[in-house]
């Protein structure tokens, strides 16, 4: 079994009198893969940055790998942020947004001992060909792999991802999953994902959290993918959740 | 003329357009790629206000306008900070109270206002030893933020929520972008003038940004295309005795449009 390596306790979220998160409990041990689910407005986002520090919550504690959030180094976490969010006139390229990976702020002209190890990651996850196109000219997927890189090469102990793959064609959405699947593997890395895709969720995390302002559910995806937790957490079912049947009939 | 350039007023004139040149087009490409362009415009005019506070207590204005205009600054971010104001709201608002105040003192005076009127179109040929240092210091200072901040104010220009979960202070590191954007709008007035010190701040780096691929070379294009104008500017300003600011300015327009036909041109060689 391995340590808890995050810990939150009693945890509220308040944005003026509107309550974003309330009384969220959870241990996370180190080395799960846990995917955070929920309808639109369900807290997915404001839970995610109040785990990378961007948020301090209102009431309650939380605990990374030992220590409050504002006492973690940045090397500590890994985060991939949904790629809408790019400013696309910002004049970069790959090998230099990777880079900020490695040294935590952004580069002036780049010496040939820190490209090395950008390239290196940039053809692991299948970008090399991209290290020097400008960034404004990548395809979404293009673009989730740099992110991704720009993650992986700090080496992080947890993973935090943003809907990683929406907007990603199939083949892409692979491929970035099986990179994320690769890295927790070799590293016995936690990863945190949002995702709107319960077939994502429910094939890849060990433990699926459906959240909607409360904990609804954190279990197995097995025992969080049932009729009870979804109704609880989304007011309805919906037809992909007999997809999601299918598959683990098809198992 | 070569021996014109000699004399002291026009080697004070030519090292304080460089020095300007250098660092309006510094702070431009956090200014253009921020999308804040308006910034210049409202700092310069609240930069207006402290130079008639300074008039109307019969003291050098520059020493009041640079407070002034701080705080001016201040109140911008904490606007835009604290309230649910865009920027552009927030520097209107501010550019109003300024030029209002501006007017206010300038009519308890009374008395002939002529200093205000250079303020508004600047005298790059007038400047004094005692300007000349504060732009020195001033330019040297900018420096020292190519070492400490550049980094950081790029990361945050980039994206500010990445910038942050890296544990960088975005807000406090804006503070300091905005004092340090109004210090050097106030000495930039002196020299080119209220109405058109914001151009020296969004020209050359609107066009290092057309021909740039990164963000590092566009700073650099930005402040040689910023000192360089100064140079030419102030020299056909001298041969064809033009009014200086303007005349360098209408030289940044030119290499502007260069700038579009050169990157008009590299696209379709791309392509």
């Amino acid at each position: 079994m391995n340590d808890i390596v995050i810990e939150i306790k009693n945890l509220f979220v308040n944005f003026a009198r509107y309550s974003a998160l309330e009384n969220l409990n959870l241990s996370i041990p180190g080395g799960s893969f846990v995917s955070v689910v929920g309808p639109n407005g369900a807290g997915k986002t404001t839970f995610l940055k109040v785990i990378l520090g961007l948020l301090k919550p209102n009431q309650g504690s939380i605990t990374i790998l030992g220590k409050q959030t504002d006492e973690l180094s940045p090397f500590d976490l890994g985060y991939v942020p949904q790629v809408k969010t790019l400013d696309r006139s910002f004049p970069a390229m790959p090998i230099e947004l990777v880079s900020t990976g490695l040294k935590a702020k952004w580069p002036g002209k780049m010496k040939q001992k820190d490209k090395k190890p950008v390239m290196e990651i940039l053809e692991k996850v299948g970008a090399g060909n991209l290290a020097k196109r400008p960034l404004n000219k990548l395809s979404g997927g293009e673009l989730q792999r740099v992110y991704l890189a720009r993650a992986l090469i700090r080496k992080p102990k947890i993973l935090v991802l943003d809907e990683p793959a929406t907007g990603i064609d199939w083949i892409g959405e692979n491929d970035i999953h099986k990179i994320i699947d690769d890295y927790k593997s070799e590293f016995n890395a936690t990863i945190i994902m949002v995702t709107h895709d319960w077939e994502a969720a429910y094939h890849h995390a060990d433990h699926v959290l459906m959240l909607n302002r409360h904990i609804l559910c954190f279990d197995t995806p097995d025992k969080a993918f049932t009729e009870q937790c979804l109704r609880q957490t989304f007011g309805h079912v919906g037809h992909r959740h007999e997809m999601i049947f299918v598959g683990r009939h098809h198992d | 003329m070569i021996e014109a350039f000699m004399q002291s007023f026009m080697l004070r004139a030519m090292l304080a357009g460089i020095l300007v040149g250098f660092m309006s087009s510094y702070f431009g490409v956090f200014i253009v790629q921020r999308r804040m362009s308006f910034m210049g415009s409202g700092l310069s005019h609240a930069a207006f206000g402290g130079v008639a506070l300074g008039i109307l207590l019969s003291t050098e204005p520059l020493w009041i306008a640079i407070p002034f205009t701080i705080i001016a600054s201040i109140g911008i971010t904490l606007l835009k900070d604290k309230t649910k104001l865009g920027s552009d709201t927030s520097i209107g608002i501010l550019f109003a109270i300024s030029v209002a105040l501006g007017i206010i003192f300038l009519s308890l005076k009374r008395s002939y206002t002529a200093d205000a009127f250079a303020y508004l179109f600047g005298s790059i040929l007038s400047v004094q030893t005692s300007d000349l240092i504060v732009t020195m210091i001033l330019a040297l200072l900018t420096v020292l933020t190519f070492f400490f901040y550049w980094s950081r104010w790029a990361y945050s220009t980039f994206d500010r929520e990445l910038a942050s979960t890296d544990r960088i202070h975005v807000t406090i590191d804006d503070y300091v972008l905005n004092i340090l954007l109004a210090i050097t709008i106030v000495v930039s007035v002196k020299l080119v003038g209220i109405i058109l010190v914001a151009a020296f701040l969004v020209i050359p780096a609107a066009s290092a940004r057309l021909i740039a691929g990164t963000f590092f070379s566009m700073t650099i294009i930005s402040i040689c295309l910023g000192v360089i104008s100064s140079i030419i500017g102030l020299i056909t300003s001298y041969i064809f005795d033009l009014p200086s600011g303007a005349t360098i300015i209408l030289v940044q327009a030119l290499i502007f449009f260069i700038a579009i036909a050169y990157s008009k041109v590299s696209i379709k060689e791309s392509i």
